[in-house]
Parts: structure tokens; C-alpha cells; sequence
């Protein structure tokens, strides 16, 4: 469990996580989705320590990350910034992190085995690939037998079968009952992982919802109708619970919890004319970016940026 | 790279340890050895103490029936045989940046304090482990330079027995001196993160502070020289005690720099963002 508390990391005069406050529960998978520079790796990096809060605290199963006993086996945490020395094996580098935590060295060639790199693992990190690179990454992670499990972009540089390989292992990891936190500037990647999903932009939290939620949200499967008769054609769609009518303005509807054909059968039984009856599709990426575009809207908004408020406007 | 399609079941350890300071000097252990730089760096401080003598006797040795009077006598069996030591703590000093620096520069520094966030053992086992591989290789070798040495020195009768004064305690101090040198690059590298700069602030305050002292007036400078890193631990060398500082007091001040160096490391490492 990752518990964030009004958490804000100032560089300078930039302001990279701003008062950011979320818990990440553990036994599901949470997405961490945000545009690139949106904080998410600062506040990874704040979770671990790595960076100092200007204000507030983040605990990690209850305690500052840097006050655990054992912190690799609270934390497993893959950096999205390369953190292996490239003179060093694959090998060495495992054991090197094992033996801080008295680690056999039965558990590094098991997860090596693991994460497939049985083949190269005597072979000097800066050798590898980026996709072997996370592979390493990911097996360092895991050393420790973590309760809390994070991840910062770990399918960059991955092909398909590396892609689908983390997808499963997330799963099986949150199945387990652990805690698993990742990071992604792609929805619909998140969408396929996640049950859970924290949504940053320029360093504020933006929405903090589940999968599904967000996913019904955003597609809504809202249908446009015009219609000379729009008032008669919404009292006749209104009967079920989970339909919602509104009227955009007179002769236009918006209409959800109905498809486009159910609405044009219900219209063509009353003799209703029906000049229009467009789905509104709403591809996931957008809602996403729609939610981030508020953000910088907002901050537009407060007047203290006119750049920013030229961008929003155009 | 073998295809894992489907996730097996994670290996699970039963009785997971905490974090040690013995356990974090074994991980620099394993760190320390598993680099060619530190391969390469030892080597050629071995090779530079040892070879380098050999030369410098053997240059010696054959210039001896033709030195003056005067070169005779300034000559001591002993000095000639240290050349090699003036190298060494180059390579030495260089290592010790490279050992934190190297962390920096590769992104390693985020991954050793992310196992140990407390961040001060890894310094202290850093400098442990660095401190006594230096002197478990530099004793011998300065031992080994000695007896090469003085063979080829025998040649012209002009050698000296290990039991002759002053011996033993230079041979000792010169592998103390060479670790001190390194463990003072190991706290400037930690305190300036960054390769080049590190090794240019250890060449700077070792080799170039001495020389650039004699623009000032020559009181202050013969007050404020022996002071100097270099000098003050170099006293410990000196086969004709009696100058400013005594070498055990010499080689003690010497450690001293290398110690603050180190104490404003860790003071910083505890405090900077990673």
C-alpha cells in the first residue's frame, strides 16, 4: 500500500508534483497515467526516497520508504532512468543488490531464468537492449519478493510477447495480493492492465477512479440525435433506469445507455422523425487527453501564465 | 533472449533479511570486483610501484660510479626505490573517484540507494572495502618493490637491509599513504559527483596546489606547504626526519584531509536528491 499526502516536489522555481494526495491499494493493479513531465517518475522517485518532498509525505505499507528494515522486500521499484552500472553483468549487478539484504544466490539465477535473460547474464549490462534493459530492470524489481511492486513505464522498449509478458505479470503479481503501482503516458495500454487508475497532469492529481468507470466515462456510447420532435422522442427513451436523455439544446439530444439502433427503433414505433442519429465515438486516448487538456485549461485559467492561456485558447 | 510467454509462478523467499552494514560491504564487494575499471586501476598501481622502482634502481645503479661527491651523498638507497609510489597514488586516487562517480555517471547510484535508502553504509562500505583492498595489495607490493629494488641496488653495494632505520616504517607508511590517497579521491568523487570533475579535483589539490604555493611570498609558502595534503602525507616517506611535521603526524593530517573529504560526502549524500 502507497500512501501519498498532499505531495510536492519543487526544482527550482518548477513545480514537478504539486500537492498530490492518493492511496494505491493493494490486490489490484494501478495505473499511474499521466503526459510526459506530468511528475510521474518524480513522484515514483519521492515514493523511494531517491528525491526529497519539498512538502508532504508519501509512506509505503505504512512507513517511509527509507525506514523499512528491508526495504527491497517492501518495495521492488523499476526506474524509468536506467539504474545499472553498464560495466557490470547482468549477473553481478543482481547479486550486488542481493547481498544487501543477505539475498541467496539462488533467488538472482531464478529471476534471471524468470525474465529470460539465462543467456546473456554474464554479459556487461551496457551490451543490452533497451527491451533487455527492462527485463534486468524488472528482475531487480522482483529480488527482494515484494509486497509493493513499481513500475515506471515498463513496457518501453518491450516488443508484443515482452508487452503481453508484463501484462500477465502484473496481473498474477496483484492476484497474489500485492500491491502494484505503474506508470504509463499510454490509456489504452493502462486500459488493458489496470483496474485502477491515478491520473496526473502537470503535477496535480486529475482523476482518481477505476478502469471500468473511467472507460464508461469516456466512451459513454453517447449518441446525438436531432429532431424536429426531440422533447416527444426523449419522454419515450427515458423508461429504463440506466438511459439518460439531455437536451443540448432544442432539437438536439444527447443520449447515453442506448445504442444508435435502439434509439432509431424506438423513434420509428412512436413516428418520430429523426433528421440525425450520430454515435459519439470517443476513442480512450481522447478522453485521456481531453482530461489532461482541462488541466492545462484550468491552470490557464488562474491568469498567471498568459503563454499558457494562448495554448488553450488556439 | 529465450521467450517467456507466460509468467511462472515467482520464486518466493522464505525469511527475507534486513539491511546490514556487513551485508552492505558484501555488495560492494561484489561491486567493486565486477568492473574492469577497478581490474585495470589496481593493476597498474601495483605495476607502477614494483616496475617503476625496478627502473629507477636499475637507472640509478648504473649512473652510480659516475655520480658527484655531492650526488652520493644526497643519494639514499630507500627514495630511488619509492619512485614507483608518486605513480601508484594516481592510479589510486583515480579509482577512488571512479567508485563513486562511475555510480553517478551509469544511473547505478538510484539502484544501490533504493536497496539501502539510509544511503550512509553504502559510503562507509565503500570506503571500508576500497581502504583495505588498496592496503591488502599495496603492502605486499611495496614490500615486493623493496626487495626487487634493493637486489638490483646490491649490484654496486649500495642497497639496504630491511632492518636499517627508517626501513620498515617507510615501507609500512608508503602503502598507508597510497590508501589514504585513494580514500581522499573516493570522498572527493562523493562529494562531486561527476568523473571529470572529481578526478580534476583530486589532480588539483594533490599536484597542482604544491607548485602554484610558490607565488606567495616565501615565509607563508614555507609555513603553508608542509601542510598541504601531498606534502604532509608524504612526510611519512622521508628517509631524513626532522622537518615540519613528523611522518606519523604527517601521514595522520594526510588521513585527516581524506577523512573530511569524506565527512562532507556523506553530510551531502544524506541531503541531495539522487
Amino acid at each position: 500500500m502507497i500512501e501519498a499526502h498532499n505531495l510536492t516536489k519543487d526544482y527550482g522555481k518548477k513545480r514537478a508534483v504539486d500537492e498530490l494526495s492518493f492511496v494505491v491499494e493493494p490486490g489490484i493493479v494501478t495505473g499511474f497515467l499521466g503526459p510526459n513531465g506530468s511528475g510521474k517518475s518524480t513522484t515514483m522517485r519521492l515514493i523511494l526516497g531517491l528525491d526529497a518532498p519539498t512538502a508532504g509525505t508519501v509512506t509505503v505499507n505504512g512507513k517511509r520508504y527509507r525506514d523499512h528494515q528491508a526495504p527491497l522486500h517492501e518495495v521492488g521499484a523499476l526506474l524509468e532512468a536506467r539504474s545499472v552500472h553498464t560495466g557490470r553483468s547482468a549477473y553481478n549487478h543482481l547479486l550486488a543488490l542481493a547481498q544487501t539484504h543477505g539475498i541467496p544466490r539462488r533467488r538472482v539465477n531464478e529471476l534471471i531464468d524468470m525474465v529470460g535473460l539465462h543467456d546473456v547474464a554474464k554479459k556487461r549490462a551496457g551490451t543490452f537492449s533497451l527491451g533487455m534493459g527492462q527485463r534486468l530492470g524488472i528482475a531487480a524489481a522482483l529480488l527482494g519478493d515484494p509486497q509493493t511492486v513499481m513500475l515506471d513505464e515498463p513496457v518501453n522498449g518491450l516488443d508484443p510477447e515482452g508487452i503481453h509478458w508484463i501484462r500477465n505479470l502484473l496481473r498474477g503479481l496483484a492476484a497474489e495480493g500485492r500491491t502494484v503501482f505503474v506508470s504509463s503516458h499510454l490509456m489504452s495500454e493502462m486500459a488493458l492492465t489496470a483496474d485502477h487508475l491515478i491520473v496526473v497532469g502537470r503535477g496535480r492529481l486529475i482523476a482518481n477512479t477505476s478502469v471500468d468507470d473511467f472507460v464508461r466515462h469516456a466512451s459513454g456510447n453517447v449518441v446525438r440525435v436531432r429532431s424536429p420532435q426531440a422533447e416527444e422522442l426523449r419522454d419515450q427513451l427515458v423508461g429504463s433506469a440506466d438511459v439518460t436523455v439531455t437536451i443540448v439544446e432544442p432539437g438536439l439530444l444527447e443520449v447515453s445507455g442506448l445504442s444508435a439502433p435502439q434509439i432509431g427503433e424506438t423513434a420509428a414505433r412512436h413516428g418520430v422523425v429523426l433528421h440525425e442519429l450520430m454515435p459519439q465515438q470517443v476513442s480512450l486516448e481522447e478522453a485521456f487527453m481531453d482530461l489532461t487538456r482541462d488541466d492545462v485549461e484550468f491552470k490557464a485559467g488562474s491568469g498567471s501564465e498568459p503563454v499558457a492561456a494562448t495554448e488553450a485558447a488556439a | 533472449m529465450s521467450s517467456v510467454a507466460n509468467v511462472e509462478p515467482l520464486p518466493r523467499t522464505p525469511g527475507l533479511g534486513r539491511v546490514t552494514q556487513a551485508r552492505v560491504a558484501a555488495s560492494e564487494w561484489t561491486k567493486l570486483w565486477s568492473v574492469r575499471s577497478t581490474r585495470w586501476s589496481l593493476f597498474s598501481a601495483i605495476f607502477f610501484t614494483i616496475g617503476v622502482a625496478a627502473l629507477a634502481c636499475a637507472v640509478v645503479s648504473h649512473h652510480y660510479p659516475r655520480m658527484s661527491p655531492h650526488d652520493k651523498a644526497d643519494f639514499h638507497p630507500l627514495e630511488v626505490n619509492l619512485a614507483g609510489v608518486q605513480l601508484a597514488q594516481l592510479a589510486l586516487g583515480v579509482l577512488g573517484v571512479l567508485i563513486m562517480t562511475a555510480e553517478y555517471s551509469t544511473g547505478m547510484i538510484r539502484a544501490s540507494f533504493t536497496a539501502v535508502p539510509k544511503r550512509l553504509p553504502v559510503l562507509w562500505a565503500k570506503a571500508v572495502v576500497f581502504g583495505f583492498v588498496t592496503f591488502a595489495l599495496m603492502l605486499p607490493a611495496v614490500f615486493i618493490a623493496f626487495f626487487v629494488g634493493q637486489a638490483i641496488l646490491a649490484g654496486h653495494n649500495i642497497d639496504i637491509g630491511l632492518t636499517a632505520p627508517h626501513v620498515i616504517r617507510v615501507l609500512v607508511g608508503a602503502a598507508l599513504y597510497l590508501t589514504v590517497a585513494g580514500l581522499f579521491g573516493l570522498g572527493l568523487g562523493a562529494i562531486v559527483r561527476n568523473t571529470a570533475g572529481g578526478i580534476a579535483s583530486f589532480a588539483a589539490i594533490m599536484f597542482v596546489l604544491p607548485p602554484l604555493m610558490n607565488v606567495l611570498p616565501t615565509s607563508w609558502n614555507d609555513a603553508a606547504s608542509p601542510y598541504l595534503p601531498l606534502q604532509a602525507g608524504q612526510a611519512i616517506l622521508s628517509t631524513t626526519p626532522g622537518g615540519h611535521l613528523s611522518p606519523w603526524v604527517g601521514l595522520a593530517l594526510f588521513a585527516g584531509y581524506a577523512a573530511i573529504a569524506i565527512a562532507v560526502a556523506a553530510v551531502l549524500l544524506v541531503r541531495r536528491d539522487t
